[in-house]
């Protein structure tokens, strides 16, 4: 057995501000090259985990600390951040925001510099460590020249520099698309077998993780470490599920066949698991005993955009013969890489751009004739971040903003904004101020703002970022709700579950066109559609050719269909 | 989208000047502008600044927005001084040559005219010069100048950090304005004042949030790498002087010399052609 790098014991943390204490009696080892996942449900305590391991705790965020936490056989309080910061290297999960310098460079150079390593040394291990990531032809660029994927690979770089024995990742595949986030944990696996360093990765989305091997999970709920084992171990258990944790689908897929999993059968991956023949005819079975599907109703067009195009200022074109109809009642999804075209397609509608060929029609009705205000009259649009909306103190004077700037008399203001607020379950917060409120809730409290409006159709730009399982999903189910209603509902997303599990159609932008627009089911087991949006196969496709199924699109169907019906009720 | 404070990346002999000999440049003209009220020398310099700005290869509408804002400016700091100090001039300059009766205390004299066109002169010769700094002093670069002439590098680059995120800034402005136009906020110039006052707090206040969660970030991150832990640090992006350099700081020293000369030489730092009138 190797060294142990850190080492938890009786570990307990309260923070200042709180009256309960957010991590109890945690003990834990991480031995030198291993790799670690720590897994939990926002709220588990697992970001304050991470802030104890890289000295954030104590040294910035104030509280009261139990127990022992041992870096090298050394007590962490009484090292100083600048020390624990030489051993354990943090990769943020906002790649955008922890970009300090003005250039690549600059910014793998930044700890060198605080170091005061002077030249030629600084030059020479900048290169090194670019070269490590694989980001040194881009060494002048600025952050806004970078896609997501490089940008986290320059903050990589910029711990690696450094030569660190443990490195930290704090949710690395929030920000990243599916095939982005798939090649970060490949360059993860490859940078540590590399160096040897630890590397302790936290995140929910256990899948995508696993993608590549782990030795161990660790998961988190309450502020206690529930399990520590082998990931083959942990996904035989009901663990999952029951801690707010999305299982793999093709596990879930199996337990639905009626598959019992085993850690024998190396379950941590779809290329892995080993699949018996009974198991290979039960998932048939199951595959077979679909219902016939219930036609899908004639509905009326409510937005119908015909060959937009789209330029900025600086040149970019941006949408480039743009079709895309969305009738009434429906609930889609919107999906491709950063800059495809996706937000400034929404923009058009909203009439926050104008197109410069190609109409826009809303119920029949020219768009272009309609002012900003007038449109969101009949099409609402959240942003990605409440925090870029809100601008009231008070929750209810926040969902009465848009009415108030439209003159409603206050009587009407008063009944529709209550009637609001219980529809988006927000009656008992009414009084609340926004400031209390979790960031889930501010969604809420944003989308809230945009119902009482009542708008026919609303755009919702990331509906689910940043928001685990369990939010995640009470999120959904509130829009399904509306879109029970009757109102329709178009999300712009890069999230895959999100546009396999709730939408029935989606629209797949790539470099400013639609290169698809077609059931989720069918998109997402199509190669030539999955390479050019940066979507990556779901596990699924994979379980049905190795079960022998031919149609895999169906397959994945049967599971949506499965899943709509028997788990939610 | 205005450009109201930002580097502009193009090649030229102003931009290959270090940051610091741009920033000691910057203090030395300004010290000299400062210093004098000489009629002369204040006319030579924005003619220097209109050299300079060509050689820059910065175009006058790459800076209009700062132009037009420091006009404003001038002409209404012109108006005050008039309303409230109309004989300012006469008092410096000790003698009152009247062009014009306005009735009251208000006369229009020529030595209030003259006083006028000094300070309209001065300000010809500092705002294009800062501007020209701005548009060619990288921002990081200019941290690792202003650490270089002594000043702390925690406070440089906290600076030099603020510069940076106008960009970001910006935009996250002009997307947040969309979405609350969109609820009926009315940005457009049709409002009143104080209507416009009010939906302006629409937005800086979600802008303002929602910086302060960046701001959060930023600063776990800088600490994380480092930041603050020793007293001095190095920059990749220093640069050693060259002749260029020498030879810029030393011409902007004569300027400051020399206007210490005329101060020494006017008696005072008027410098007063009336008597000569006279």
């Amino acid at each position: 057995m190797n060294e142990p790098v850190l080492e938890f014991k009786n570990f307990g943390f309260q923070y200042n501000a709180q009256s309960k204490p957010t991590l109890v009696d945690i003990n834990l080892t991480v031995r030198k090259g291993e790799k670690l996942l720590i897994a939990g449900p926002s709220g588990c305590g697992k970001s304050t985990m991470a802030h104890c391991i890289n000295g954030l705790i104590p040294f910035s965020y104030k509280g009261e600390i139990s127990g022992s936490l041992k870096l090298f056989g050394k007590e962490t309080k009484e090292l100083s951040i600048f020390d624990i910061s030489r051993h354990v290297g943090t990769v943020l999960q906002d790649s955008d925001g922890q970009f300090i310098g003005l250039t690549v460079a600059e910014d793998i150079a930044f700890a060198l510099e605080n170091d005061c390593v002077g030249e030629p040394e600084l030059h020479r291990r900048v290169q090194q460590a670019a070269e490590l990531v694989d980001i040194e032809s881009h060494l002048l660029h600025a952050p806004n020249e970078l896609s997501g994927g490089q940008k986290q690979r320059v903050s990589l770089a910029g711990v690696m520099v450094d030569d660190v024995d443990i490195l930290l990742f704090d949710e690395p595949l929030a920000n990243l698309d599916p095939a982005t986030g798939k090649q970060a944990i490949e360059l993860i696996d490859q940078i540590q077998k590399k160096t040897g360093a630890a590397v302790i990765i936290i995140e929910h989305r256990l899948e995508d993780v696993l993608h590549r091997d782990v030795d161990r999970v660790v998961l988190m709920h309450g502020g206690r470490i529930l399990a520590d084992t082998t990931p083959a171990e942990l996904l035989s258990r009901d663990y999952l599920s029951e801690n707010g944790i999305r299982e793999p689908l093709y596990i879930t897929a199996l337990k639905y066949a009626g598959v019992k999993i085993r850690p024998e059968m190396h379950p941590e991956s779809i290329r892995t698991v080993e699949l018996t023949e009974p198991a290979k005819e039960k998932v048939r079975a199951w595959f077979q005993a679909a219902p016939p599907a219930p036609a899908e109703p004639e509905r009326e067009t409510l937005l119908e955009a015909r060959d937009l195009r789209f330029a900025y200022a600086n040149g970019h074109t941006a949408l480039q013969q743009v079709s895309v109809s969305v009738k009434k009642g429906e609930l889609i999804a919107i999906v491709g890489t950063n800059g495809a075209g996706k937000s400034t397609f929404s923009k058009v509608v909203c009439g926050f751009e104008h197109q410069q060929e190609g109409t826009l029609r809303f119920n029949g009705r020219d768009l272009m004739e309609l002012s900003i205000k007038e449109r969101a009259d009949h099409i609402g649009y959240v942003m990605q971040n409440p925090n870029q909306m809100i601008s009231k103190t008070l929750i209810f004077d926040e969902v009465a903003l848009g009415l108030r700037t439209r003159g409603v008399p206050e009587e009407e203001v008063t009944r529709r904004v209550e009637e609001t607020l219980k529809i988006c379950g927000l009656w008992p917060f009414r009084k609340w101020p926004v400031s209390a409120l979790s960031f889930g809730q501010k969604k809420r409290v944003t989308i809230a703002s945009i119902l009482v409006l009542e708008p026919e159709m609303i755009i919702l730009d990331e509906p689910t970022a940043g928001q685990d399982y369990r939010h995640y999903t009470d999120i959904m189910a509130f829009l399904e709700e509306l879109n029970g209603r009757g109102i329709t509902v178009v999300m712009i997303t890069h999230d895959m579950h999100l546009m396999l599990e709730y939408a029935r159609r989606a629209v797949v932008f790539s470099q400013g066109r639609v290169i698809a627009d077609d059931s989720s089911a069918s998109i997402l087991t199509n190669p030539d559609v999955i390479s050019r949006a940066n979507l990556k196969e779901t596990s699924l496709y994979e379980l049905a050719l190795r079960c022998g199924i031919g149609d895999a699109r169906a397959f994945v169907q049967r599971f949506i269909d499965y899943e709509r019906e028997v788990c939610r009720k | 989208m205005t450009n109201i404070f930002n580097y502009i990346d193009r090649p030229s002999p102003i931009h290959r000047l270090t940051g610091a000999t741009k920033l000691v440049c910057l203090l030395l003209w300004s010290l000299a502008a400062m210093t004098t009220y000489d009629t002369r020398f204040l006319a030579v310099l924005p003619v220097i600044s209109i050299v300079l700005f060509r050689i820059s290869k910065i175009r006058i509408r790459d800076v209009s927005f700062m132009l037009g804002f420091t006009a404003v400016f001038m002409v209404l700091n012109n108006v005050l001084i008039f309303l409230f100090s109309p004989q300012h001039g006469v008092g410096i300059y000790g003698t009152k040559h009247v062009l014009l009766s306005l009735g009251g205390n208000y006369v229009l004299t020529k030595e209030q005219l003259f006083y006028h066109l000094n300070l309209v002169l001065k300000y010809l010769s500092t705002i294009p010069i800062v501007l020209l700094f701005v548009c060619t002093t990288n921002p990081s670069e200019f941290a690792a100048s202003l650490n270089r002439i002594g000043v702390k590098y925690t406070i440089a680059y906290s600076v030099a950090l603020a510069l940076r995120y106008i960009p970001d800034i910006q935009r996250e402005y002009h997307e947040i304005s969309q979405a609350q136009q969109a609820r009926g906020v009315e940005m457009s110039k049709k409002q009143s004042l104080f209507k416009r006052l009010k939906s302006a707090g629409a937005i800086l206040i979600p802008l303002v949030l929602s910086s302060m969660d960046r701001i959060e970030v930023i600063s776990n991150a800088m600490e994380l790498r480092g930041f603050g832990k020793n007293k001095k640090r190095t920059w990749y992006m220093g640069r050693k002087f060259r002749r260029a350099d020498i030879l810029c700081m030393a011409f902007c020293a004569l300027l400051f010399a020399l206007a210490l000369i005329l101060n020494a030489a006017n008696g005072g730092r008027y410098w007063n052609p009336f008597i000569s009138i006279r």
